[in-house]
């Protein structure tokens, strides 16, 4: 069947001038429509790898990258990043920081400048909008990021590890945030990390990736979509069940 | 307000005027046991000269019509060499940025460039280029330029990869990375080149005014030595003293303006 999103036995070498390192080998996964998968790996996987894969910004050494049964490639609007911190530009106000996007589409039409704009109000960000970057704080900051991505309308979007440079408490509460934010505007996402809870937390499918060169060692489905929010899934009695299921299979990961 | 916060401003106040005081003393002290100095006749006031003869002079070529034609020549090539320099060097940055196979094409060049004592060039610029204002423009834009364009180009190259990879992803092309991400992020080594730059170009000029020139305040000053005058070397030199220091002034208060606004 065709899905929305696939990897088809994907490779990838980078090369430098000391020698060529695989980072990724033999990657075949995909992602259903609306669906929100988590990538799991230990450091220095390939998880960031398969994200610039998917984007379009890395080409695959071998293999295919399919959107919609069509190169990814050559489809680059179709997504939205999400990066570990949230990059927006110290000399830009919120609302230039979420138009940035659109000012390089060249697409600031009346229409995406209101949906801007009613993203702005729905996520509580509207009396910021003329504030600076340094005036809010770090979980406000990874909210506004999020917004600069969906002002685009991306069909898919791939975050990574979009969290792991906020504190614990701040962490969970943007984490509840994002989860919200995603499934609402009903988003496909891609999820990459290293954090087994937060995985569990937010995802539908979590993927568990080999050391480097990384590939697909584990699938597993969870089902916590009925609990909530990402901190209620944590509260679960289920959650402990996937979390030592997973655990036990990235500890073998090391051996 | 407090109480307490009225007082730490007034102590606030206090330092900050307790400063200004000393800095101004320090220049009364100074002029005053010169000028003491040279009464008493302790020093010989035909090699030091004295704050008395230093406002004759200053007098004397104003009445003369020479002093702002001596001050407007300098201060002129001394603002050409700095726009020319800080802007064809940003410029040449950029271009070196755009293309890494020319910026490592020309890395040596650069290199040896920067190390050269541009001084050494000094007389064949006056060969090639003729002697007068446009010569010691280039000898400023020399000195300048190649130290412009390496911290530029450093500041461009140090530009956040994330955030790159970021404006890609949105679907940027070259130039608008360049000019949304890049050259705004590098506001803060702009202005850092800019205060280098505004101190250099006095450097620049008056090396240009030694090698050749029949105007402005390098002149006088090899003038005035030259012929043993040296209440006019030493007035020519508390003139430069107040040009460069209110050329640092603008751009500081250019500094400030765009902190302003970036926040």
């Amino acid at each position: 069947m065709k899905q929305f999103l696939e990897l088809d036995g994907v490779d990838l070498i980078y090369h430098s001038a000391s020698g060529e390192t695989p980072a990724l080998k033999n990657v075949s996964l995909y992602v259903k429509k609306k669906e929100f998968v988590a990538v799991l790996g230990p450091s220095g996987c390939g998880k960031t790898t398969i994200l610039s894969l998917i984007a379009g910004l890395l080409k695959p050494t071998c293999g295919r990258v399919l959107l919609n049964g069509q190169p990814a490639g050559e489809q680059k609007n179709h997504f939205g990043y999400m990066f570990q911190r949230d990059h927006l530009f110290s000399w830009r106000t919120i609302r230039q920081n979420v138009l940035l996007g659109l000012e390089v589409r060249g697409t600031k039409t009346k229409q995406n400048l209101e949906y801007a704009e009613a993203l702005l109000n729905k996520y509580e960000l509207w009396d910021f909008k003329d504030k600076y970057p340094s005036e809010l704080s770090g979980g406000m900051k990874q909210r506004v990021a999020l917004i600069r991505t969906l002002v685009l309308q991306p069909g898919i979007l791939l975050l990574d590890e979009p969290f792991s440079a906020l504190d614990y408490q701040t962490r969970q509460n943007v984490c509840n945030d994002v989860s919200r934010i995603i499934s609402e505007e009903q988003k496909t996402a891609v999820l990459v990390t290293h954090d087994l809870a937060e995985a569990i937390s937010m995802a539908d499918r979590v993927i568990v990736l080999t050391a480097r060169p990384g590939t697909v060692k584990a699938e597993f489905k969870i089902e916590l979509s009925g609990e909530g929010s990402p901190f209620m899934r944590r509260r679960s009695p289920k959650f402990n069940g996937y979390f030592e299921a997973i655990w036990k299979e990235l500890e073998t990961n090391d051996k | 307000m407090t109480n307490e916060h009225k007082k730490f401003l007034q102590m606030v106040k206090k330092k900050n005027a307790e400063v200004r005081l000393a800095q101004i003393g320090i220049l009364v002290a100074f002029v005053g046991i010169w000028e003491l100095a040279a009464r008493t006749e302790l020093i010989d006031t035909f090699i030091t000269s004295s704050p008395t003869r230093i406002v004759n002079t200053i007098v004397m070529l104003f009445e003369s019509g020479q002093l702002f034609e001596h001050m407007g020549i300098t201060l002129l090539e001394a603002c050409l060499g700095f726009v020319i320099a800080t802007m064809l060097g940003s410029i040449i940055a950029i271009v070196l940025w755009w293309s890494q196979t020319l910026r490592r094409i020309l890395d040596p060049y650069v290199v040896v460039l920067n190390s050269l004592p541009k001084i050494a060039l000094g007389p064949l610029i006056i060969i090639w280029i003729g002697a007068g204002l446009q010569s010691i423009v280039m000898i400023c834009v020399l000195i300048l330029i190649i130290i412009t364009v390496i911290s530029m180009l450093n500041a461009f190259l140090e530009c956040d990869r994330d955030k790159i990879q970021l404006m890609k992803s949105m679907g940027a092309n070259k130039w608008q990375i360049l000019t949304k991400l890049v050259l705004p992020s590098s506001i803060p080594a702009f202005i850092s080149v800019l205060k280098i730059n505004v101190g250099m170009s006095w450097v620049g000029v008056i090396i240009g005014e030694y090698l050749v020139s029949r105007a402005g305040l390098g002149y006088l000053i090899v003038y005035g030595s030259a012929v043993f005058k040296l209440d006019l070397v030493m007035t020519s030199t508390i003139l430069l003293c107040i040009l460069a220091g209110g050329m640092y002034l603008l751009v500081a208060w250019f500094e400030a303006w765009v902190k302003k606004r970036r926040k």
